[in-house]
This record gives C-alpha cells, structure tokens and sequence, in this order.
C-alpha cells in the first residue's frame, strides 16, 4: 500500500474519492441543513458563506444534498460491484476450473447474452417493469457486472491452472474447489480489486444516468443525478444548481479511475498497459 | 476455419432465441393495462374490454410469443399499440437517425482518437502524454448527459450557433448534418477518450515488441516506426473496441436522444416504455439486441482471421 | 452604382414581404397523441391536434369555455327539455370530398353510444334516448330525461361528427373531418403536419399550413423555444422559464386558466382516510401558498373545493381549509393519531405533481404524516391508483370541464361515495333553470368541502409562451385545444 502512495496517480485519486467517502459517512451524522425540509421562502440562492453551494428551487441546501447524495452512489455502485464480485467470480473460476466442459461453455454463453444486450436499455427495462428505485437500480447495474467478472476471473485462473503449484496441490489430492478457493483465489484478488475499481466508477456513472432519466433512486433520497435532473429547466438562470452535483460526479468517478490505473500498473509492472 | 465459424454461427443462433425469450417474457410483465392507458381515467370498463379484446391482449402468453418469433423471422414486427401502424415502418423512419448519429460518433470518436493516441504514444512521458491522458481521463468522467445539459445551454440557448435538438429529416443533408453535430460529439467524447488511451498503449506494446526493436535498430525513427510497423499490429485491439462501441452507440444513445429529441431507436424505446406500448419495446430491443450480436459475430470472424491462434479459442 | 442599389432596396423588399407573407407556423406541445380518432380513446392529446381544426362537433367551445355554433347553424329545444332539433350548416363537406348530410351525425352519435363503442366519454350521450334524421339537414335528438348539460355534452372533443362509413381504423392514422385544417402527414415521434382545407364552409385559416412539433422534455422544450426551433408552446410544462421568456421581447407570454383542478387526492376507503377529523387535518396541514410558489414557480389560483374559480358559480372555500399545522396535529390527536401515521404517496409525471409532492411530503412530515413517495409512469398509475385503488394519496390535476360530478361515483378511485351528493347530482342533471343550477352547484361545492373529500390546491394555471408576432393563439383552454384556426403572423 506504501508503494501505491508514492504513484502520483493513485495519491491525487485516492484522495479525490477519499473526499467524498468521507463527505458520505460524515452526511449520517452531520449535514450543514437539513435535506428533507422544503424552505421555498429561500429557493434558487446563489452560493454564499451561509450556504456554500446555494440552495435549490425547493430551498434546500445544496452542499447538505451533494453529501447525502454521496451516500447514494456510493453505495449503489459498491453493492453492485458485490453483486458482481459474488455471483461473478466464483462462475468464472467454476468454469476454469472445468475448462471445456458443459458447464463452461454454459456459463461463458450465458455471459455473452449479457453482453449482447444494451446495458442502459436493459437497466431502463427493469426500472420500468419493476417499478424505479435505488434498490432495482442496484440489481439493474448488478447484473452487467457479473460477466465482467466472471470473464476477468475464468481468464485469470485458467493461466493460473497450468502452473506448478497448482498441479502440486492437485498431485496432494486437493478437490477443484478447495484449490479454485485456496490457490488460485488469493491470486487472482490483485486484479480483482482493479477491477472492482474500475466498475465502481462505471456503477457511479450508471447510478447517476438512471437517477437523472428519473429511474434510480427516488425522492426523499437525494441523488445526483436527480439533482440534475430537477435543476435542468434552471441551469439558464440558476447554473449552481447543475455544476456542484456535475462537479461531484466528475471528481469521484476521475478519482476512482486514476486509482485503478495505478494500481494496474503497481501489479503489473511488466505491461504497464492502461485501462481500455 | 469453417467449423470454427459454423461453431460461431451455432452459438449466435442460440443467443438470439434465448435472448427473444428473456426480452419476451421480462416485457410481458410490465404493469400497466396498455388498453386503459390508451383510453385515459375516465373511459369505462367495457370500453377498456372492447379495446383489450381488437387488440388480442385477450389471447394467452405462448401463443402471442409464437406468433411475435414467427413475426420477427419474416421481417414482420407486428403492429405498435400505441400508434396503430406497422412497427416496421417506424423503426425505419428511426434508423435513419440513429444509424447515421452512431456513424457519426464514431467518426469523430476515431478522428479525435487516432491523433492524439499516436501523439502520447510517440511522445511517451512528456507533458503532451502527460495532457493527454489527464484529458482523456477527464473525458472518461464527465457524465454526457450532463455535458449536453451545457452544451445545449451554451451552444443553442446563449450562442444560438446549433439548434437545441430536433431532427429535419434528409431532404436537406446540410442541415441534418448540423443537426447531429452536437449529439454526436456529446456522445464521441467519452468514446474517444477510451479510443485514445487504447490506442496508446496498444502502441506502446507493440513498439516493446522485438520486431519495433530490430526496426529501429535498423535505423528507422520512433516516429517511421510507428507509423510503418506498430499501427498495423495495434489496429487489432483498436478494432475490437470500434465494434464494441459502434453497438454501444446504436443502443445507447436513449439519454442523448431524449436530451436533442431526436426522433431515434432510443427515444422511441422510452416512449413506447411510457406508454406500454410492448410490441415497439420488444422488437426493437430484440433489433438491437441483433445488430449487437451480428457485430460482435463480425468482430470475431475478423479476428479469426487476422490471428489464427485465436480459432482455438474456447 | 445606383442600380446596383436600387437592386439591393429591391431584394431588401422582397426579403420583407417574405417575412410577412409567414403563413406557417411550428407549434410544440408534450404528449404525443396515440392515434387521431378523438372518439376512440382519450381525449387529452389528440384534442390538441384535432380539435377544432380536423374535427367539429354540432357545438363547440370558444376560448372563454362559452358554447357556441359548430356544425349546427342553429337548435330548438322542446318546452320539456326533451326534444333538440338541430339544423345543420350549408355546404359542410369532409375533407374526402363528401357533403355532410343529417345522417353523419346520426351515425356519430349512434356510433359513440352503441353497446361496443370504445368512446372515451360514453356518459356524455347516455342521456340520449333516440336521434333521427328527418332530412338532409335536420337532426331530432330525444333525450330520456332533461338534460341542462346537454348542449354542452354536445362541444366535447369525444362527440364530433364523422362521416358515415368512414373505416374508423384508418381515421385513426389519416383523419377525415370537415374542419379548417387538413391533415397532412405524421411522423410518428416527431410531428404532425396539417395543411389549409381550402373548401372549409366557414371563415376559411389565416395559415397555410402548421406543424405540431413532440417535445416531452421540458428543458428540451424551453431549449427549443429558445433557439427559435417552435414558434409556440401553448402548454408549456416549465413554469420556472416563464420569466426568463418574459423578459425577452421575442416572445410572449401568455397566461390565463384551464379546467384543472389540481388536487391531493385521497383514498377516502382507506383508513385513517375514511375518518374525515383526518382529512381535515390533511387540508390543514398543507400551505398551498407555497405549492404554487414552490412547484408552480407563482402560477395558479389557490381553490378550496373541487370548481374552476373562473366559473360564475364558484365559491371560494379557500378559508376553511386555511394552512394552519398547530390545528391540523390537534386533529389528529383528536382522530387517534397523536404520533401521526405512515401513507403512500404516488406520483404521476407531471412537475405539478413531482414537485408539489416533495412539497407536501415536507408539509405532512411537519405535522407528523410520513409517505413513502413512487414516482409512476401515466400507465402504472392508471393501473395502481385509479383502476387499482391502491394509494393513500396521490397529486392530480383533473382538466375535463365541469367534472364536479366524478364526486358521485362511489367507485371512482377517491371513492366518496357519499349517497346525499349522488341525490344532489341527479337534481342537478335534470335542472335546466339557471338559477337553479347555480345553486346546486354551489351546495355540491360546499358539501365536499366540508367532506375534506380530498386536498384541494390550486386551478392550473394555462401558461403558454409564442413569439411575439404570433396572435390568435387560445389564452385559457376550456377544453384540451390547440385551436389554430385564428391564428396568424403580425408583422
């Protein structure tokens, strides 16, 4: 972890997201304002030391609702980047694990079929069937990470399957699932984590494109997205409303990625390759 | 190589029937009764009956699948809801805007890419590499939907130098230009980003390679180099992301088109989301769901061709 | 030289007439109708396209909501209230080609009240006993009971006259009315395009020809007037513009009523709603000074009953139900909730309703009433709350004209069910003086107001924007109408 802190990438990233974890967990305790109060007698004020990011068309205070919104991406995109890891991982190292048989060919179909299908048109699908909430939003961006995943982990295992001390630990007699759990597992969490990295970005983005289409999650959550979408009849008269929660969006998801970039690099110092 | 492809052909036929079931059955329990919707609150049951019954939502689940499959194979998408007229006809009015806006993204996306992944690669470690890849990063994390929020506000509403969105149809190839313009470099610049950063380091490998070293042991320049042997080899990375992204710009311009209201696939889907009109929102994600896996299909074979290792592939 | 100029003055000239002779016009408008058969299906949208310019009925509505002469040059009513005899105008022709005779509107008519019809609006001709067409020109219409309403049945959208014959499924894509406007073509998305019929029977268009442009977005909608994209937006859907298109001399702004009361509807069967000490409470615990200020960015006209306060008959009830949240938590202790209650709150589109509801959501917090907000599609809220009645509250605006009497319904989704206002419906449908009405009118008024049947809150305002060369648009909108057929360019 040292060595990642004198990449300047990963210092200036992690400090960037850094901010907004923090601005979250400190938003369950403490916000400026109160987010839930509608104070129409203060709508549409420009920022000021009273408050910092003004207020928006119901009143309320826009630095208060960019931190409660921080609590909302961030936890959608954590929790789907946990759908993923969960249900993802132990597919892809399943199918490495019996490479070439049914089961694999079933598993790597399956996740071409995600593939196939138009992430957002799909998420928008779900919201609409099941009704627009955080929580559908969650499944929605979920789903499309489990192949991700999968393929990042079946990818990584298989090279893994032909090495030395995978093979010594079959000779001693170990099953493919204590060895899938035991040996290759461990090795492949490097890669997992910059990866993971890299689709908590995408899910913040995700969380953010459905709140503003009105599908993510729903008042009183304060979401970015939706503060977007609330304020873009005003941005003419009123352009605060739209940069403070743009800003955030664009500083989280910049930070998050410049972290995953350094530490592909810190792992894989031999291609140094940047992220596609 | 034949059974490498008819394994491929096997497979993607299999992926579009599995995939028309899950689009078929996941659409079929949206909530809402079309009818109602189309009748508004204070129409009486009968009447909502009657709709249900001319519009044969009377039937049972199987045999209206059987008869959208049996539908789709023979060009026939069935007949909208909502508007009362042959699904394939709208979707073809649509095409013509959303085919050319993805083109055209495209286009821009690689015109911006090719340059300045080239730029950064050959000029590795200086501030011209260094600008680049903060750029693209920030290009990467700017939401478009907010992006054409400003752009709109700027460039239509103060400036007056676009029009804020609409389509004008082709009579008119100038003006239908123009008025993609600003759709299409809302939607290319995260795609270029992406681009550039590929396109860079699959330079960079390739110019790691022993072949780039012998060349420029031979005496050719970094610059020579580049452009005589190591954009070759990087164009097939490159490639596979054009294809990717080319699918992901048919599908995934809804946000945008809503934003330009352009009348495209994507805002026709949401609209006919909106109104539960199921036939338009099956067929046409079934369409895209086609044209996704037909270019994925493409990028596969091509590949296939390039590199023959790859025929072995799993 | 001079030629030369007196060639440019000439093109400058030129230029001007061009400008001048502008005899066309894009209008913008939100919904995009399903169809255009306005007597298949709900009205809203679809009125906005044909609605006096396809389509005319025997009546019609003028801008102020007074009922005037359509297809029918003149009437009689029989001393019993029973008996209209309608006289038609000369020289009506479809725009096929066809004349209209007597026996159109005896297909229309039967046609919208036959067991099967799919008509939108069937309770509109179910006083209708029996029409009959004595000849070309002449239509007999009998009715079962007197009908002071009847005329005014008569200028909806859902009862206009269509040609006998007609293959009512090709109407729905390609009209065939008798009115100032020709329909032209449709891209489906997109627009609709009408042309000037040049063989109207009456005053013939000032325009030559009108797109109606969809828009749903609102910020695409101000963008698009903004860049001059659309000459109007009738209904514009974002109040929070207005003032920035106020301020700018290319455009104007123009204000003025609709049918829609815009109400916190509440399931009246489900408790604690069905305890009136609790809708009480409700009414008292909502400011609606700060809805229209807050939602409607200062437009709307605060109501106190379910009645359009341009009506004569209105009264405003405003003061009983006046925002005073100390009274509205004593309510609600004295209704067995002195630590409040948990209800849905369902939101349909609409910003009235979006915004309104975060606002109300704040108001009944104040008082200790918690909702759980869902924002819907049209769909699912046609489905969830008014067919299923699965709601405690939800935000509305009802724009059909004089709709007090939905109130009557006790399975329309509020579900009053109140038999006393039933009995004071039905005096009122057979009433014909007008003295007499008005009276009932006011008593149905007051009796839901003091029911606290739901929370009143404010007429919708009907805020348009145009370029400022534009007249003849429609300021209040009695009926959903886009009518076009005075519009003009003043250059």
């Amino acid at each position: 972890m040292k060595k990642a802190f004198k990449m300047p990438g990963f210092a200036i990233g992690f400090t960037m997201a850094t901010v907004f974890v923090l601005a979250a967990f400190l938003s369950f305790f403490w916000t400026p304002y109160a987010v839930d109060g509608v104070d129409i007698a203060n709508k549409l004020l420009a920022p000021s030391g009273t408050n910092w990011f003004g207020t928006d068309h119901l009143g309320r205070d826009i630095f208060s609702m960019v931190m409660v919104g921080a609590r909302t991406s961030i936890a959608v995109a954590i929790v789907a980047v946990g759908i993923g890891v969960l249900l993802g991982v132990p597919l892809g190292l399943a199918a490495a694990a019996r490479q070439g048989s049914l089961l694999d060919e079933v598993i790597m179909r399956g996740n071409d079929l995600i593939f196939a299908f138009p992430a957002l048109l799909i998420a928008i699908l779900i919201t609409a069937v099941f009704g627009a909430s955080a929580v559908n939003a969650i499944i929605a961006i979920g789903i499309f990470n489990i192949p991700v995943f999968a393929r990042i982990s079946r990818g990584a295992a298989l090279s893994l399957w032909t090495r030395d001390f995978v093979l010594a630990a079959r000779v001693a007699g170990k099953g493919r699932v204590r060895i899938s759990f035991e040996h290759i597992l461990p090795n492949i969490t490097n890669l997992l984590i910059v990866q993971g990295t890299i689709q908590f970005s995408l899910g913040i983005l995700a969380e953010a494109a459905l709140s503003y289409i009105g599908l993510g999650a729903q008042i009183p959550t304060p979401s970015w997205g939706r503060m977007l979408a609330d304020s873009q009849t005003m941005v003419s008269f009123a352009p605060h409303l739209a940069i403070f929660p743009g800003m955030a969006i664009i500083f989280t998801v910049l930070g998050l990625n410049l972290m995953g970039d350094a530490l592909r690099d810190l792992f894989d110092p031999k291609q140094r390759r940047d992220r596609q | 190589m034949l059974r490498f492809i008819l394994k491929r052909l096997l497979s993607l036929g299999l992926s579009l029937i599995a995939a028309s079931v899950v689009i078929f059955f996941a659409i079929e329990i949206i909530p809402g009764d079309p009818a109602r919707l189309m009748l508004g609150i204070n129409a009486t049951q009968d009447a909502v009956d009657a709709l249900r019954s001319q519009m044969g939502l009377d039937q049972g689940l199987l045999p209206r699948y059987w008869l959208w499959v049996s539908g789709l194979v023979q060009g026939d998408f069935g007949i909208s809801y909502t508007y009362r007229v042959p699904v394939a006809e709208m979707v073809q009015g649509r095409v013509w805007v959303s085919l050319p806006l993805a083109l055209y993204a495209l286009g821009l996306s690689t015109l911006i890419a090719f340059p300045i992944g080239i730029l950064a690669a050959s000029r590795r470690g200086t501030w011209a590499d260094w600008l680049v890849m903060g750029g693209t990063q920030l290009g990467i994390a700017i939401p478009n939907f907010w992006f054409a929020m400003l752009a709109v506000s700027l460039l239509a509403i103060k400036y007056r130098l676009f029009s804020a969105g609409g389509f004008p149809g082709w009579e008119d190839p100038f003006l239908a230009i123009k008025a993609l313009t600003m759709p299409a470099f809302v939607l290319a610049l995260p795609q270029a980003s992406i681009l550039a950063r590929v396109m860079r380091s699959a330079l960079l490998d390739t110019l790691s390679e022993d072949f780039m070293r012998t060349a420029r042991a031979k005496g050719r320049t970094v610059r020579g180099a580049l452009v005589h042997h190591a954009l070759r080899n990087a164009m097939i990375p490159v490639l596979t992301i054009l294809g990717l992204q080319f699918s992901f710009l048919l599908a995934g311009a809804i946000i945008i088109e809503k934003i330009f209201f352009l009348p495209g696939l994507g805002s026709m889907i949401f609209t006919a989301i909106t109104q539960r009109d199921l036939i338009v929102v099956e067929s046409v994600v079934m369409l895209l769901v086609f044209a996704v896996i037909i270019v994925t299909f493409i990028v596969d074979i091509t590949y296939a061709l390039v590199d023959p290792r790859l025929r072995r592939r799993p | 030289m001079k030629r030369i100029l007196m060639g440019a003055s000439a093109l400058a000239l030129i230029a001007t007439g061009a400008m001048a002779a502008n005899t066309s016009i894009v209008i913008g408008d939100q919904l995009e109708p399903p169809h255009l058969d306005p007597t298949a299906g709900a009205a809203g949208a679809i009125d906005n396209v044909v609605y006096a310019n396809i389509y005319e009925g025997l009546t019609r509505f003028a801008s102020d909501g007074s009922v005037i002469h359509g297809l029918a040059k003149s009437w009689d009513i029989s001393d019993d209230g029973l008996t209209y005899t309608f006289t038609l105008q000369n020289g009506v022709k479809f725009h096929d080609g066809s004349d209209l005779t007597a026996s159109d509107v005896l297909w229309s008519l039967n046609r919208a009240r036959a067991e099967d019809s799919v008509n939108a609006q069937k309770t509109l001709f179910a006083s209708i006993a029996d029409v009959s067409a004595p000849d070309d020109t002449t239509v007999v219409v009998t009715l079962s009971a007197p009908n002071g309403n009847f005329l005014f049945n008569m200028a909806w959208g859902d009862a206009v006259i269509l040609n006998e014959g007609d293959d009512t499924e090709a109407l729905k894509t390609k009209p065939n009315g008798t009115g100032a406007f020709t329909f032209t073509n449709w891209v489906q998305g997109d627009s609709i395009t009408l042309t000037r019929n040049e063989n109207y029977w009456g005053e013939p268009a000032k325009l030559e020809s009108a797109t109606i442009k969809y828009i749903s977005d609102p910020t695409a909608a101000f963008a698009a007037v903004m860049a001059g994209d659309v000459d109007a937006f009738p209904t514009f859907p974002a109040p929070e513009n207005l003032a920035q298109f106020d301020a700018d001399p290319r455009f104007s702004v123009i204000v003025g009523s609709t049918e829609g009361e815009t109400i916190l509807a509440t399931n009246n069967k489900m408790p604690p709603f069905d305890n009136v000490k609790v809708r009480e409470a409700l009414a008292h615990a909502i400011d609606r000074n700060a809805i229209i200020d807050g939602a409607m960015f200062g437009y709307g006209t605060p109501i106190g009953t379910h009645f359009a306060p341009h009506n004569p008959a209105y009264l405003d009830l405003t003061p009983q139900s006046n925002y005073d949240p100390e009274l509205a938590r004593k309510l609600l202790v004295e209704a067995g909730y002195p630590d409040g209650f948990t209800t849905t709150l369902k939101l349909p589109p609409p910003s009235y309703a979006r915004r309104g509801g975060e606002i109300i959501a704040a108001q009944l917090r104040a008082v200790g009433i918690e909702t759980e907000v869902t924002n819907l599609e049209w769909g699912q809220w046609l489905e969830e709350v008014f067919k299923g009645k699965d709601f405690g509250l939800t935000i509305v605006s009802h724009t059909e004209p004089m709709d007090i009497s939905i109130y009557a319904d006790p399975d329309y989704y509020f579900q009053y069910g109140s038999p006393a206002f039933q009995t004071l419906m039905e005096e009122l449908n057979t009433a014909t003086d007008v003295a007499t009405r008005f009276g009932l009118m006011q008593d149905a008024q007051r009796m839901i107001a003091d029911d606290y049947v739901n929370g009143y809150l404010f007429q919708l305002a009907k805020t348009g924007v145009a370029n400022a060369d534009i007249r003849g648009l429609w300021e209040n909108a009695p009926t959903q109408a886009t009518d076009l057929t005075a519009v003009y360019w003043d250059h």
